[in-house]
């Protein structure tokens, strides 16, 4: 799966989003770099606010610009630059040859088409499918996603399927055109934990059969731990770390992520008397960052952090890491 | 390990119901009810939390709520600091409001946009006791170093904070009037992973200082790993399973604990080769038509015959230790 000879699906360079309103700037995205392979599940982590959301977003222009600007090096799919791209151009991608699920299906469903219609809707607009052959593929999608009596279910309408469903009904409608990458942003969030174990099953065994890559974003370290091969670590808008996942969580680098995993409570295992924090808050970006974003809530902090900000140090053959201060010797990187 | 032998009971709660009523048609008529809780019996001892797990809208927040007397129960009693309140009258309820409080989940709703600070922890003061306007901004200042809350901030807006420091001025509000005795509905829900740590540690320290009680509502079944001495398993409206922290989780009885536990993903990638999970089909049926027999019965891995036709009934099958499973009748 990581296979260094294979040509990537998605290759970003350097995105950078600015939010200017009147108020002033948000520095949301910065210098954001990462890669997709075909049949490849990236994980995205990282807090409220850190980026996750907009990266995802302003790669495939689905900002709302103004206030939003996006500039960068580019985002290259199948061939083409999307940040170069014409609005229609990213229609023809959007929805058909990149995927999307959001965190709440009831927002992204339209209540007031029953399912079949959204279904079929993509594939006669993408695909120039009959009605007739979009129906077929409709019922055919809402089979594979494991929704039962599917023939019957493409006349109901979003309200009258569960949470669960509904957002099973936003993966096949993701999934209508065949897509090379599905970006998926959050979607158990609002599920309970045994519907979100059904939905989790469901992707891994989608991604398997489809060979699709997935970008998936979450708060959640053990979804992370559970889907993805490699992980994102934002933090107030940028990667902070990179890592296959076993990677990750048995040899965190930076002291965001560190931090992270020392927090979060387990089910099983040892329990902790008491809870390790992270002090402080997460930053807002009014400019663009001169300086760590981490350092105000850094124990490891240094001078060096608050007069630059540190790029990604590779500290493995997939492995990297922006922090000035190296665990292995305590001390300062020798960067 | 939480001995509940040597403790004291401060809540009592015995048969519960709590039901809305489903009215149809042009006349309003009276068509079913939403068993939002029903038949719930369990006790909280004095200083400790019990934790009241399950999934959405199995009815955590009504049982909640109505064991504050926020709604009339629709059956059952509900015992807090030895007074009956199941029955009490809203003006009789006012004189216990002191003991009990709650703290929201969502610190956003919860709080007055328009109230600063102070006027919002100041609010049960004013309420509820004579105090001096002076006094009271003794105590609110006390509460906001008790939360830590910089006394700076008084003076400012909820929007003016995060989400963190909105849940501490929550926090401090509910601890105004020194109650014994507090529900705490999913405190942490709407923060972030860092932010989470911060108040479970600030509730904990209050509960060792202040010596409360807390009825700790979550769906997040690691964090009441963390926080709870016992712990309730709840299912479309009925408790399944109670009993202390160590046994629940190691040893879990009921088999909708049992997938409940298994489905909870583990922040460990080694986890997750060797998980031998439950993966439960289908979806919770609705609380205004329940199955009959067990709630269970139309998810359960291990159904039998009987259980489509008898409830179980919520028994003690070990000391400390309730199910409601026909698999520990013999
Ligand atoms: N339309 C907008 N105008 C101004 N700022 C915005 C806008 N949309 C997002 N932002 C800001 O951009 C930053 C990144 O937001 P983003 O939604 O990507 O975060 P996220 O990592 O997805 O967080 P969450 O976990 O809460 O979804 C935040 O500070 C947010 O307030
Ligand atoms: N005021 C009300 N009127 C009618 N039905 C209600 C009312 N309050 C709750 N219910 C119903 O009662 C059931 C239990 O709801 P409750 O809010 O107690 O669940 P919960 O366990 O707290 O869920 P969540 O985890 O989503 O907060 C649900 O089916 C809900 O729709
Ligand atoms: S660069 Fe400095 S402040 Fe930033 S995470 Fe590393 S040690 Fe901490
Ligand atoms: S009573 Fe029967 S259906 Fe209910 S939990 Fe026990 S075995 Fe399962
Ligand atoms: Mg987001
Ligand atoms: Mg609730």
């Amino acid at each position: 799966m990581l296979d260094g000879a294979q040509p990537s699906v998605l290759d970003v360079k350097d995105l950078k989003t600015v939010f200017k309103t009147r108020r002033g700037e948000v520095h949301a995205v910065n210098n954001v770099s990462f890669h997709l392979k075909a049949g490849e599940l990236l994980g995205v982590v990282g807090e409220s606010g850190s980026g996750k959301s907009v990266t995802m977003m302003s790669l495939i222009g689905l900002v709302p610009a103004p206030p939003a600007v996006v500039s960068g090096e580019g985002v290259y799919f199948e061939g083409q630059n999307l940040l170069t791209a014409t609005d229609d151009e990213l229609r023809a991608v959007r929805g058909a040859r990149i995927g999307f699920v959001f965190q709440d299906p009831m927002t992204s469903l339209n209540p007031v088409f029953n399912v079949g219609f959204q279904l079929m809707e993509p594939l006669r607009k993408h695909m120039g499918m009959s009605k007739a052959k979009a129906r077929v593929r409709a019922k055919e999608l809402l089979e594979l996603v494991g929704i039962p009596d599917a023939e019957r279910r493409l006349k109901d309408y979003p309200h009258q399927f569960s949470g669960g469903m509904r957002q099973r009904v936003m993966i096949a409608i993701a999934l209508a055109c065949d897509p090379k990458v599905l970006i998926a942003d959050e979607p158990t969030t609002a599920l309970d934990v045994t519907i979100q174990a059904q939905i989790l099953e469901l992707m891994k065994d989608l991604r398997d059969k489809l060979g699709m890559a997935v970008v998936w974003i979450t708060h959640d370290l053990g979804v992370i731990a559970g889907i993805a091969d490699r992980v994102l670590v934002m933090y107030g808008g940028q990667v902070v770390e990179h890592a296959p996942v076993r990677e990750l969580f048995a040899n965190p680098k930076h002291p965001y992520t560190r931090a992270l995993l020392e927090t979060v409570p387990h089910v099983r295992g040892e329990r902790a008397e008491r809870l390790e924090v992270i002090e402080g808050q997460p930053p807002i970006l009014r400019a663009h960052p001169t300086a760590c974003p981490f350092r105000d809530r850094c124990d490891k902090a240094f001078d060096r952090c608050a007069r630059e900000n540190p790029s990604r140090y590779p500290v493995g053959p997939v492995h990297d890491v922006a922090c000035f201060w190296d665990p292995e010797t305590g001390g300062a990187r020798d960067v | 390990m939480f001995d509940t032998a040597q403790r004291k009971k401060l809540v009592s709660v015995n048969g519960l119901k709590m039901y809305f009523p489903i009215h149809t048609g042009l006349l309003r008529r009276h068509t079913g009810d939403v068993k939002a809780v029903d038949d719930v019996s369990f006790d909280i001892y004095e200083g400790e939390t019990l934790g009241l797990v399950g999934e959405s809208g199995c009815g955590k927040s009504t049982c909640g709520r109505a064991v504050l007397r926020l709604y009339d129960p629709t059956a059952g009693t509900i015992e807090v600091d030895g007074t009956d309140i199941s029955t009490t009258s809203q003006s009789g309820l006012r004189k216990m409001r002191p003991v009990m409080q709650m703290v929201f989940q969502d610190p956003q709703a919860s709080l007055n946009p328009r109230m600063s600070v102070a006027d919002i922890i100041g609010e049960p003061l004013r309420e509820h006791t004579k105090k001096s306007k002076a006094e009271r901004l003794d105590r609110i200042y006390e509460l906001m170093d008790a939360v830590g809350l910089n006394r700076d901030f008084a003076n400012r807006y909820p929007h003016e904070f995060s989400g963190g420091q909105r849940q501490r001025i929550g926090i401090a509000r509910a601890l105004a009037l020194n109650p014994k005795f507090i529900v705490c509905d999913e405190p942490i829900a709407a923060l972030d992973v860092s932010i989470q740590a911060q108040v479970v540690n600030l509730l904990e320290d209050l509960q060792s200082e202040l010596g409360l009680t807390y009825l700790f509502i979550s769906h997040d079944l690691s964090m009441v790993r963390h926080i709870a001495d016992r712990v309730a398993v709840m299912y479309l409206g009925k408790v399944v399973e109670l009993a202390p922290r160590e046994g629940l989780y190691d040893d879990p009885k009921h088999p909708y604990t049992v997938a409940l536990l298994s489905a909870v993903p583990e922040p460990d990638p080694a986890a997750h080769d060797s998980a031998n999970r439950v993966i439960l089909q289908g979806d919770v049926p609705s609380p205004s038509n329940p199955p009959q027999g067990c709630n269970f019965c139309t998810r359960c891995p291990k159904v039998m015959d009987i259980c489509k036709q008898l409830d179980p009934e919520f028994r003690e099958i070990e000391p400390g230790r309730f199910v409601a499973c026909h698999l520990y009748n013999q």
